[in-house]
C-alpha cells in the first residue's frame, strides 16, 4: 500500500492578502466548533475507507491555520495518530502568519504535537508587507521566527519576490538577511498574478508591473546562489533546504505519492480498490460544513485519473525536484514507461541543450531546464 | 414611376480623391430630395459595410434613385452611382462610369487636385462623360477656391466658369448640385421599342433575396416575369423581381430606357453574373451585345491557410460565401509543406486582399494565416514553355528557366514640392523610372513606371509617411517587362518556410532577405530553445539572425492541491500546440507572415 500524507486545510484569514488565490476567506468571527468538528468528522470518514495506512506527514495548510484553535489542531493530530499508521518520526507542519494572535498561540500547537512551522513572512521591508497587503511588519515577522524557533525542532519560512521594482541587489541584501535568521528550510516564491485577485485587476491596468523574463531570471539565479552560500539548496523549483530538511510532505506531492484532502476546497490523490482516484471538496466554507454535518463528508467530486493523466501529473510534479524522476517509480505509478511519455524529439533537444539529464534510472531537470520547466513541459509531456 | 421619359433621366456618378467629400455629398443629396427621412438618415448612408464605415473607403459601387424637383418645376429621376475610392476598385468606377453619362469632380478647395482625381477624371472623360466640376469644402477658413478652380483648368482642361462652389458639410447650395445636374448633363438616349439590352454593372448576395443585379437599361424594357438572357452565355432566368434603391429598395413594374435599378431572378451566384454582360429579352433578343468592359483580373495572390488544419472546409465554405458576393476574387485549393491545406487567393491589391482577410475572421471567426503576398511573373522556360507563376513556392529551378518577366504599373504622385525629394528618393529604392514630372503650382506631379511588386507589400504607407501624408497616388496596371528576379528562401532552424518565400530583383535580395530576419526576429516571441533564421538564394546564406532562448518560464507554486489545474493547463497547451503550425519546432505566430514582409526604409 502506498504511504499516506494527509493534508488539513483551514479556509480562514484575518484578511485577504491582494495577490492571494488560495481558497480563504474573512469571517468575523469564526464559528470554531463547528469547523473543528466538521473537520474531525471528515477525516474520521476518509479514514474509514482508507484503513491504517502508513501515514507520513500531516500538514495544516490555509487560509491561516496559524488561527486554529490550538485543540482543535490537538484533536485532529490525535485522530490522525489513531485512525492510521503513523511512522516514528511523523512530520507534522503548521502554516502560521506572524501576527499577533498567532504568536500567542504557538505554544499550544508545539504542545499539540506540531513539530514544524511554516511562517508566511513574505518580505522584510515594511514598504514591501505593505504594498503586498500584509497586515504585519519586518521586525513582528523578525519576532515570531525568533519565538518559533525556541519552539518548534524545524522551521520553515515563505518570502515572495520578483516584486514590482525589485532589482537583483536590493533582493540579494534582502535574502542574506533572511538566510541569517533561517533555519533549515526557505521557500521562496516568485510573484505570481493570480486570475481573479487584486493584483490582477492592478496588472490588467498597467498599475502593478512585474520584473521582465530577464530580470526575474536574474532574481532567480540570484535566490539560488545566495541560498546555497547559506548551505541550503534548491531541492524544488522554489524550496531550498539543508540537506535531509526537505519538506517530507510536500515532497510527497512532488514524488506523486498518495495524499488525502480533508476540508473545504482540499484536493487529494488516492490509491482506492487498486485505482488512483483524484478527490476533491466542496470549496465554500459553510457549504462544504453542513455536507459533513449531513453526510459525513464535503466531498463533491472524484474521478479516477488515467493512466496517461498519471503520466502528466508524475511528470509535472516531479520535474520540479532537482532529484527529478525515478524511472520505475514512475512505470509502476503510472502505468506508462517514462521514455512513453515523453516527445523523442524534445527531449533529445533538450538534453543536448542542457535542460534535462536522461540516464539509466532517473530523469532530471537541471536548474536551466527547472527555470523553464513549463515551456519544457508542454513540448515534452505526450 | 417608370414612366420617366428619358429626357427626364440624369445618371450621374460622383468622382473624388478620398476625403474630398464624396460620401458627404451624396448624404446630402439623398436628403435634399427627400429620399431617407432625418431618422433613417446615418452617416455615409452608401457606405454599408461595417468595414467601409470603419476604414471610411466605399468599397463596393453603390446606386440611389433621387427624384427632384427642379425649378422649372418639373420633376427628375437622377441616378447617383457610387463609386469607390481606392485604386485596388479601379475597375469598379470603370464600370460604375459606364452606367451613366455625367460625373460631378469634387474638389476639396484646401487641398486641391490630387493623384485619384486626375486618374478618375481621365476615366470619366474616357467614359464621354459631362463633367461638373464641384468646389467642396468652401466654409473652411483655409478654402483656394480661386487657386483650385485655376488648377483644375491648368491640370485636367476643364472650364470652371461654372463649377458649384458648395460645402458638402453644412449643406450649402446643394440645390445648385441639383440644378447643375438637371440643366448640364446630357439625359440618356435609347429606345423603349427597341430590343431590350441592359448592362449588368454589378451583382451581389443578398442573404434574403439571393443574387441582386444591378443593372442600366439601355433600350427596351425591363419587367417582372421576363424571361430575360444573359448575352455571353445564353443562360436564361425569369425575372422576379424589379426595383430601385432610395436607397431603401423599391420594387416597380419595369424599367425603361436610361434607368438605373435593380433585378433578382433566382440565380444562385454572383460568379453567374459577368459584370458588363448584356441581358437581352429571351423571345426577342437583341442582336449584339452592348461593348462590354474589361474584366477585373486578381493582381496580388496569397495563400490563405487555417491556423487550425481542422478548420479546412469552414475556410473553404467562407471563402464560397465571399465570392458570392465579391466576384473579384479568386481562390483554389492548394498545399504547403509548412502550411499543409489551404487556398491560393487572387485579389484586386493589398487593400482588397487586407478586406478579404479581415472579414473571414471577424465574419466568420477564422484564425488564418497568410502567406507572402505575390504578384503574377511570367516564367519563360527554356523549353520555351510561358508560366504565370502565382506563388514563389512553385519558381522552377533557375537552370530551367530562360527569364522572367514581372507586372508594371503606371503611376501617378502628387505631392507638395517640399516632400519632392523624399518621394524620387522611396521611388527610386523601389526601382522606379520616372517618365513625366511637371509642376502644378507648388506641386510636383510625378509620373512613374514601377514594378507592381515593389508597390503591393507598403508602398502606399511608406509614400504617406515620407510626405508626412500629403502625397497621393494613383496607378494602372502597365504591362510586362523582363527582370534579374531571384527567389529567396527563409529558413527557420535550418527548415524552409514555403509560406515566407519571396521573390525580388536580385539587386535588392540581400537587403530584403537581412530586414525580414530582423522582423522575424522581433516577430517571433522566445521559445523553449533558440532560433535560427535564414534567408538564402538557393543554396547561399545570404542573411541570418538568432532568438534566443527564453529566460525564464515556469510555475512558482505548485503543490497537491494544483495538480488537476496544471494537469489541465497542460493538455490545453499542448492540444493548442497540436493545431499551432510547427515550423522545425517552431511557432510562428500568424501575424508574423504578412508583417514580416512589410518592408521598411
Ligand atoms: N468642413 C467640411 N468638411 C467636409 C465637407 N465635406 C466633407 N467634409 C469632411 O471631410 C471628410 C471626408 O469626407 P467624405 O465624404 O467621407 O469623403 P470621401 O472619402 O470622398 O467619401 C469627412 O470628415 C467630412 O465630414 C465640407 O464641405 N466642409
Ligand atoms: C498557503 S499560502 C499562505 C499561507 C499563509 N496564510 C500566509 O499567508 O503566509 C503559502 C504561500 O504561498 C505564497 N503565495 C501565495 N500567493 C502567492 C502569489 N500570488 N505569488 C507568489 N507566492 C504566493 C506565499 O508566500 C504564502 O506564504
Ligand atoms: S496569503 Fe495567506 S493570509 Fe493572505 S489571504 Fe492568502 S492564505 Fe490568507
Ligand atoms: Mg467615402
Amino acid at each position: 500500500m502506498e504511504p499516506l500524507a494527509l493534508y488539513i486545510h483551514w479556509p480562514f484569514c484575518l484578511a485577504k492578502c491582494p495577490y492571494c488565490d488560495f481558497n480563504s476567506h474573512v469571517r468575523a468571527p469564526v464559528d470554531q466548533a463547528r469547523f473543528a468538528a466538521a473537520l474531525r468528522t471528515e477525516l474520521a470518514w476518509e479514514a474509514a475507507r482508507l484503513g491504517r495506512r502508513r501515514l507520513v506527514s500531516i500538514f495544516f495548510g490555509g487560509g491561516t491555520p496559524g488561527l486554529m484553535e490550538p485543540a482543535t489542531v490537538a484533536a485532529l493530530i490525535a485522530d490522525a495518530i489513531r485512525l492510521f499508521d503513523p511512522v516514528a518520526d511523523l512530520e507534522i507542519t503548521l502554516e502560521a502568519n506572524p501576527t499577533s494572535v498567532e504568536a500567542g498561540r504557538l505554544a499550544g500547537f508545539r504542545a499539540a504535537g506540531v513539530n514544524r512551522l511554516s511562517l508566511g513572512v513574505q518580505a522584510l521591508d515594511d514598504a514591501a508587507l505593505a504594498a503586498l497587503g500584509r497586515r504585519h511588519s519586518a521586525a513582528q515577522a523578525i519576532a515570531a521566527l525568533e519565538a518559533a524557533r525556541a519552539l518548534f525542532p524545524r522551521l520553515s519560512f515563505d518570502l515572495i519576490t520578483a516584486r514590482p521594482g525589485q532589482t537583483v541587489p536590493d533582493w540579494r541584501a534582502e535574502l542574506r538577511r533572511a538566510l541569517a535568521l533561517a533555519a533549515d528550510h526557505l521557500s521562496l516564491y516568485q510573484l505570481t498574478i493570480e486570475p481573479g485577485t487584486g493584483f490582477a485587476a492592478l496588472h490588467r491596468k498597467g498599475q502593478l508591473v512585474l520584473p521582465d523574463d530577464d530580470t526575474a531570471a536574474a532574481l532567480y539565479d540570484a535566490t539560488g546562489e545566495e541560498a546555497a552560500r547559506a548551505g541550503l539548496f534548491a531541492y524544488e523549483v522554489s524550496n531550498y533546504a539543508r540537506p535531509g530538511a526537505e519538506s517530507r510532505h510536500n515532497l510527497q506531492y512532488w514524488r506523486y505519492g498518495d495524499y488525502a484532502g480533508i476540508g473545504p476546497g482540499a484536493h487529494g490523490r488516492l490509491t482506492l480498490g487498486g485505482t488512483l482516484r483524484a478527490t476533491c471538496r466542496q470549496r465554500a466554507p459553510e457549504a462544504w460544513a453542513g455536507l459533513v454535518e449531513r453526510h459525513g463528508h464535503g466531498s463533491t467530486e472524484e474521478t479516477p485519473v488515467t493512466a496517461p493523466e498519471r503520466a502528466r501529473e508524475a511528470l509535472l510534479m516531479g520535474l520540479r525536484l532537482s532529484e527529478g524522476i525515478d524511472a520505475a517509480r514512475f512505470a509502476s505509478r503510472t502505468g506508462i514507461a517514462l521514455d512513453d511519455a515523453l516527445d523523442p524529439g524534445t527531449l533529445a533537444r533538450a538534453v543536448e541543450e542542457g535542460y534535462l539529464v536522461r540516464d539509466a534510472v532517473r530523469l532530471r531537470a537541471t536548474p536551466e531546464g527547472r527555470k523553464r520547466l513549463d515551456a519544457l513541459l508542454a513540448a515534452l509531456a505526450r | 414611376m417608370t414612366d420617366t421619359p428619358t429626357d427626364h433621366i440624369r445618371n450621374f456618378s460622383i468622382i473624388a480623391h478620398i476625403d474630398h467629400g464624396k460620401s458627404t455629398l451624396a448624404d446630402r443629396l439623398i436628403q435634399a430630395t427627400g429620399g431617407l427621412t432625418a431618422r433613417e438618415m446615418t452617416e455615409q448612408v452608401l457606405d454599408s459595410m461595417e468595414l467601409e464605415k470603419e476604414r471610411g473607403i466605399t468599397i463596393k459601387a453603390q446606386t440611389v434613385r433621387l427624384t427632384y424637383l427642379a425649378r422649372n418645376g418639373e420633376s427628375y429621376e437622377l441616378n447617383l452611382m457610387d463609386t469607390p475610392g481606392h485604386v485596388d476598385f479601379a475597375y469598379e468606377v470603370s464600370r460604375s462610369l459606364a452606367a451613366c453619362e455625367g460625373s460631378l469632380l469634387v474638389v476639396d478647395v484646401t487641398q486641391g487636385v490630387e493623384a485619384q482625381t486626375l486618374a478618375n477624371v481621365y476615366q470619366a472623360i474616357e467614359a464621354n462623360h459631362e463633367i461638373v466640376p464641384i468646389l467642396n469644402k468652401i466654409d473652411l477658413p483655409a478654402a483656394e477656391p480661386e487657386r483650385v478652380r485655376q488648377q483644375i483648368e491648368d491640370v485636367i482642361g476643364l472650364d470652371t466658369s461654372d463649377a458649384v462652389m458648395i460645402s458638402a458639410k453644412t449643406g450649402l447650395n446643394i440645390e445648385g448640385v441639383l440644378e447643375a445636374l438637371v440643366n448640364r448633363l446630357p439625359a440618356p438616349k435609347g429606345d423603349a421599342n427597341a430590343p431590350l439590352k441592359a448592362l449588368l454593372v454589378d451583382s451581389w448576395y443578398d442573404q434574403y433575396l439571393g443574387v441582386v443585379i444591378l443593372v442600366r437599361v439601355k433600350d427596351g424594357r425591363l419587367r417582372k416575369a421576363q424571361r430575360i438572357r444573359m448575352m455571353s452565355t445564353g443562360a436564361v432566368h425569369t425575372v422576379e423581381q424589379v426595383g430601385v434603391f432610395t436607397p431603401k429598395m423599391l420594387p416597380v413594374d419595369d424599367l425603361g430606357p436610361g434607368e438605373i435599378g435593380f433585378i433578382t431572378a433566382a440565380i444562385k451566384t454572383v460568379a453567374d453574373c459577368k459584370v458588363g454582360d448584356t441581358l437581352t429579352d429571351d423571345r426577342t433578343p437583341a442582336t449584339e451585345p452592348l461593348p462590354g468592359f474589361k474584366p477585373s483580373i486578381p493582381v496580388v495572390w496569397c495563400g490563405l491557410y487555417p491556423v487550425d488544419a481542422d478548420d479546412f472546409e469552414k475556410l473553404r465554405e467562407s471563402l464560397g460565401k465571399l465570392r458570392l458576393n465579391d466576384a473579384s476574387f479568386h481562390y483554389d485549393p492548394e498545399t504547403s509543406a509548412a502550411l499543409g491545406f489551404g487556398f491560393r487567393c487572387g485579389f484586386l491589391g493589398l487593400l482588397h486582399l487586407e478586406i478579404i482577410q479581415e472579414r473571414l475572421s471577424r465574419e466568420f471567426d477564422l484564425d488564418l494565416i497568410a502567406t507572402a503576398p505575390s504578384v503574377v511573373y511570367r516564367v519563360h522556360r527554356t523549353n520555351g514553355i510561358v508560366e504565370e507563376l502565382h506563388n514563389p513556392a512553385d519558381m522552377p529551378d533557375p537552370s530551367l528557366i530562360d527569364h522572367i518577366e514581372e507586372p508594371w504599373i503606371k503611376a501617378t504622385i502628387m505631392v507638395p514640392d517640399d516632400y519632392l525629394g523624399s518621394v524620387l528618393t522611396l521611388t527610386n529604392e523601389r526601382r522606379g523610372q520616372q517618365s513625366d514630372l511637371t509642376y502644378v503650382g507648388n506641386r510636383a506631379m510625378a509620373v512613374y513606371r514601377l514594378p507592381l511588386n515593389e508597390v503591393v507589400f507598403d508602398f502606399y504607407d511608406r509614400l504617406k509617411s515620407v510626405s508626412r501624408g500629403y502625397a497621393s497616388f494613383d496607378y494602372h496596371m502597365d504591362g510586362y517587362a523582363e527582370s534579374d528576379l531571384v527567389k529567396i528562401s527563409i529558413l527557420v532552424n535550418q527548415d524552409p518556410v514555403d509560406a515566407l518565400s519571396f521573390i525580388a530583383h536580385r539587386a535588392q535580395a540581400e537587403k530584403r532577405g537581412r530586414s525580414i530576419c530582423e522582423k522575424l526576429k522581433d516577430l517571433i516571441p522566445k521559445q523553449l530553445f533558440k532560433i535560427a533564421i535564414q534567408a538564402a538564394i538557393g543554396g547561399r546564406v545570404i542573411a541570418r539572425e538568432t532568438i534566443g532562448a527564453l529566460s525564464k518560464d515556469v510555475t512558482a507554486k505548485c503543490y497537491g492541491g494544483d495538480i488537476s489545474r496544471k494537469r489541465k493547463l497542460l493538455e490545453k497547451q499542448k492540444e493548442g500546440k497540436k493545431r499551432m503550425r510547427q515550423f522545425g519546432k517552431v511557432e510562428i505566430p500568424q501575424t508574423a507572415f504578412l508583417a514580416a514582409l512589410k518592408m521598411d526604409a
